[in-house]
């Protein structure tokens, strides 16, 4: 019975709550099926997001089953001291997307503005670092097609082989992993562009005020969505750069 | 089949006329049309975009069989050969058969069937339609600047090595259909579990929901597959990373299982809102609730879920061990017993019903008959012995197309006819749709059954040039592809003539259940006056009954 009462007080909020906001939209009974049906679609559209990578993960999967020493050999050119320190900047850039939208729930605006700057300028670091990443790769001739490189490649001690020049034929094998390396961190890297767009407008749109008077609903769905971007790495730094590295 | 034997019941002509206020006339000029919201409006831009893929694609399908007319290539060169029969599976398959019900008679009718005034995100509705036309305009780009000759599955290592068309034009284009495609499914979903009305629980929804709802999850669940798949021929081709290459370590076998990995949860993509309508119409016109209601829900459902785990079977002879094959095989079959749940419960549906003949139903008969068809052959693919001998000849083109256009667009045509009194407010001419309906038909079973014989015999699909002795047949067929021509042409035109000149059609023409037919003809922009209470079941004619006698003594 206090239910029926409480949801008939939370409703008349609601339909008060309809006169005051502009961004109820019409079609919407309430403000609340609005906001579910909003956070509902953000869960399917990530959903679709990890089947676009899911395709990725497969192929990475089975490669590396077939070629374990190739895929550990090119592996080791990666530098786990840059791999590690984007990590942190991209938890550490998931932390204030976080508390943004703290901020926009408890309608701080100048909070709110300040952690999206930071979480966009940790997301341009993560860019920047990936660029110098990119960069060496490009120097190395590790970028597979024609040039591709094969010299550097050692046999991983992992899997009992001596630590020599790798064959030529699993040295080219590498060439896997790296078109992997690029589509994946490559693709990753597209989101975040994509994330840092919207995180250009959305603090726009904070600044000026959009967010201050309980209208949370972008923030909140724009942080699932960073979130996602963020997970998608915390799966890519360990799969690219650090299994089986060093001898067993 | 006489007037007496219908349930076509059309307001007194003399005094009716169309609503003065509704969703076509509420508000004037073509910017208000291309940048509308309004889920109905969304339905018509897609279907007329959605007809005019339709005919491109159909012109291609035309001159393919104009060539195979003889055993010698003579109208076209090998390699535009090769190009007309990629972009009539592109064009037909991405930017006709995916969006065709769910995008027109799905986008017009879920949120109304729902008691909703809109698609949850009615933006997104309309992005949905630009991206289809972006990616349209990327596809006819290709094909003017010289065309794409892959075949619509983008091969690899033949699209990424070996030709020197526009494949990378076609498969961006493909890539943002397919985009366009997801938004539809994801708004279909959201809207489904959201925005349903007071009362429309799941079990009282019509059963047009429920198949494209699970159309939606598999749209939702497969294209982004799809896109990955492509982006990867895309960097392969364009800059030459290897995963596909096995220069390179890459497999070309990787990029079958991802690309059927969507293309055939696709293919039910395609079927499953077709059997949506169905459902509706089998049940309008034998006045009774669809038999089984609950097994033909969750078939739909099944049929989403099996259908992801039947990819390997189009690779049987691709190098898969013999242990997957046998599994997909096995997996194959089972995907047929949703089918024929569904196709029994019609079946049983009409069992003493009050059956009437206006033209959806023939059209749903047409579906009943040539999918069964299309189905059954289907069952035959799937055993792996008979595989091996069938694969890649024209039984395959037979087996398919008994399913897609036999099946998904005789299930259009079916829709089109039963909502279009809906959607515009007007009746088509009942005699010449009869006509059109029937000479689709015959014109279907002349063009295709004969291609089961020559794919029996061993012609191969994808060829121009054929031994003479397969001529008899393929004479047959293209002579029934002019036949099914007509029969599509015909709707074009009344339906046409119909927007002007047609009979008013009242609310209920058809004296049909769903909540769409108990508003006005054509719908306010808003759907409903006020939010309708849902008491009764999906299919419920003494509900109907009760409320008809009810408004004539509140009226008399």
């Amino acid at each position: 019975m206090d239910n029926t009462i409480v949801a008939t007080q939370s409703h008349e909020a609601e339909e008060h709550a309809h006169v005051a906001l502009p961004q109820h939209r019409h079609h919407f009974e309430t403000e609340q099926q609005q906001r579910e049906a909003g956070t509902f679609g953000m869960w399917l559209f990530l959903l679709t997001e990890i089947m676009f990578f899911g395709g990725l993960f497969f192929a990475y999967l089975l490669y590396r089953n077939w070629y374990p020493a190739a895929f550990v050999g090119a592996s080791n050119q990666l530098s786990i001291p840059l791999g590690a320190f984007n990590t942190a900047v991209l938890i550490g850039s998931g932390f204030f997307m976080a508390m943004g939208v703290w901020a926009a729930e408890v309608k701080k605006k100048g909070l709110l503005v300040l952690f999206l700057a930071v979480t966009t300028l940790l997301g341009l670091v993560f860019l920047g670092v990936k660029y110098v990443e990119y960069h060496e790769k490009w120097e190395k001739h590790h970028i597979p097609g024609e040039h591709f490189d094969v010299s550097e490649f050692i046999n991983p001690q992992a899997y009992g082989l001596k630590e020599e020049p790798m064959s030529p034929d699993m040295a080219q094998k590498t060439q896997v992993f790296f078109s992997l390396y690029f589509a994946m961190t490559g693709m990753h890297a597209l989101h975040m562009i994509i994330g840092i767009c919207l995180l250009f407008w959305l603090t726009w749109r904070a600044h000026r005020g959009d967010f201050s008077s309980g209208y949370v609903a972008p923030i909140e769905n724009f942080g699932l969505y960073w979130h996602f971007v963020d997970i998608v790495w915390i799966f890519l730094f360990p799969l690219l750069y650090l299994i089986n590295r060093h001898p067993v | 089949m006489s007037a007496t034997h219908t349930i076509l019941n059309l307001p007194d002509q003399s005094t009716a006329a169309l609503p003065k206020k509704n969703y076509i006339n509420a508000e004037d000029g073509i910017l208000s049309w291309l940048l509308t919201g309004d889920h109905k409006r969304i339905a018509i831009l897609y279907l007329i975009s959605i007809t005019f893929f339709f005919f491109i694609g159909g012109a291609f399908a035309g001159l393919i069989r104009l060539e195979l007319l003889t055993p010698q290539p003579d109208l076209v060169a090998s390699d535009t050969y090769n190009k007309l029969f990629s972009m009539h599976g592109i064009v037909m398959i991405f930017l006709f058969l995916v969006p065709s019900v769910p995008a027109t008679l799905g986008n017009f009718l879920v949120p109304i069937m729902l008691g909703a005034k809109d698609l949850a995100f009615p933006k997104i509705n309309l992005l949905s339609w630009y991206l289809y036309w972006i990616g349209g305009l990327f596809t006819l780009a290709a094909l003017v600047l010289g065309g794409v000759d892959t075949g619509w599955t983008f091969t690899t290592p033949l699209s990424t090595h070996y030709l020197n068309t526009h494949v990378v034009t076609a498969a961006t284009g493909v890539f943002i259909i397919g985009f366009s495609s997801i938004f539809t499914g994801l708004n279909f979903i959201v809207t489904v579990h959201r925005m349903r009305a007071p009362g429309m629980t799941w079990f009282r929804m019509p059963l047009f929901i429920w198949s494209n709802y699970a159309a939606s999850i598999l749209m939702v669940l497969g294209t982004p597959v799809l896109a990955i798949t492509l982006v990867l021929v895309a960097l392969e081709r364009t800059i030459g990373i290897g995963v596909f290459d096995p220069n390179k370590g890459g497999d070309p076998l990787l990029f079958q299982h991802l690309f059927w990995f969507y293309s055939h949860p696709a293919v039910y993509i395609m079927i499953l809102p077709g059997m949506g309508v169905i459902s509706e119409v089998i049940s309008t016109f034998s006045r009774k609730r669809v038999f089984g209601y609950t097994a033909v829900a969750f078939s739909s459902v099944a049929i989403a879920l099996f259908g992801f785990f039947v990819w390997a079977h189009h690779m049987f002879i691709m190098g898969v061990s013999n242990y997957s094959a046998l599994v997909f095989s096995l997996l194959t079959m089972l995907v047929a017993v949703p089918s024929a749940i569904k196709i029994f419960n019609w079946a049983f549906t009409l069992q003493k019903g009050s059956i009437t003949f206006e033209t959806p139903m023939l059209y749903a008969f047409g579906f009943m008959g040539l999918f069964t068809i299309g189905g059954m052959t289907g069952v035959f693919l799937g055993a792996l012995g008979m595989d091996i001998h069938l694969t890649e000849t024209y039984f395959i083109v037979a087996h398919f197309h008994f399913v897609m256009v036999g099946g998904m667009l005789m299930a259009f045509l079916a829709g089109i006819h039963f909502w279009w009194p809906k959607m515009t407010g007007r009746m088509y001419s009942e005699s010449l749709s009869k006509l059109a309906a029937i000479t689709t038909f015959i014109g279907f079973n002349l063009t295709f059954l004969p291609q089961f014989i020559l794919g029996y015999l061993g012609m191969p699909r994808r060829y121009h040039s054929y031994p003479a002795e397969f001529q008899v047949l393929n004479v047959l067929s293209t002579a029934g592809a002019t036949v099914l021509g007509v029969g599509y042409m015909l709707p074009l035109l009344y339906l046409a003539w119909s927007l002007k000149y047609g009979a008013i059609a009242g609310n209920n023409p058809w004296q049909a259940t769903g909540l769409e037919w108990q508003i006005q003809s054509p719908p306010l922009t808003e759907n409903f006056i006020e939010t309708p209470i849902v008491d009764h079941e999906a299919y419920d004619y003494e509900w109907l009954a009760h409320k008809t006698e009810h408004e004539v003594t509140t009226v008399g």
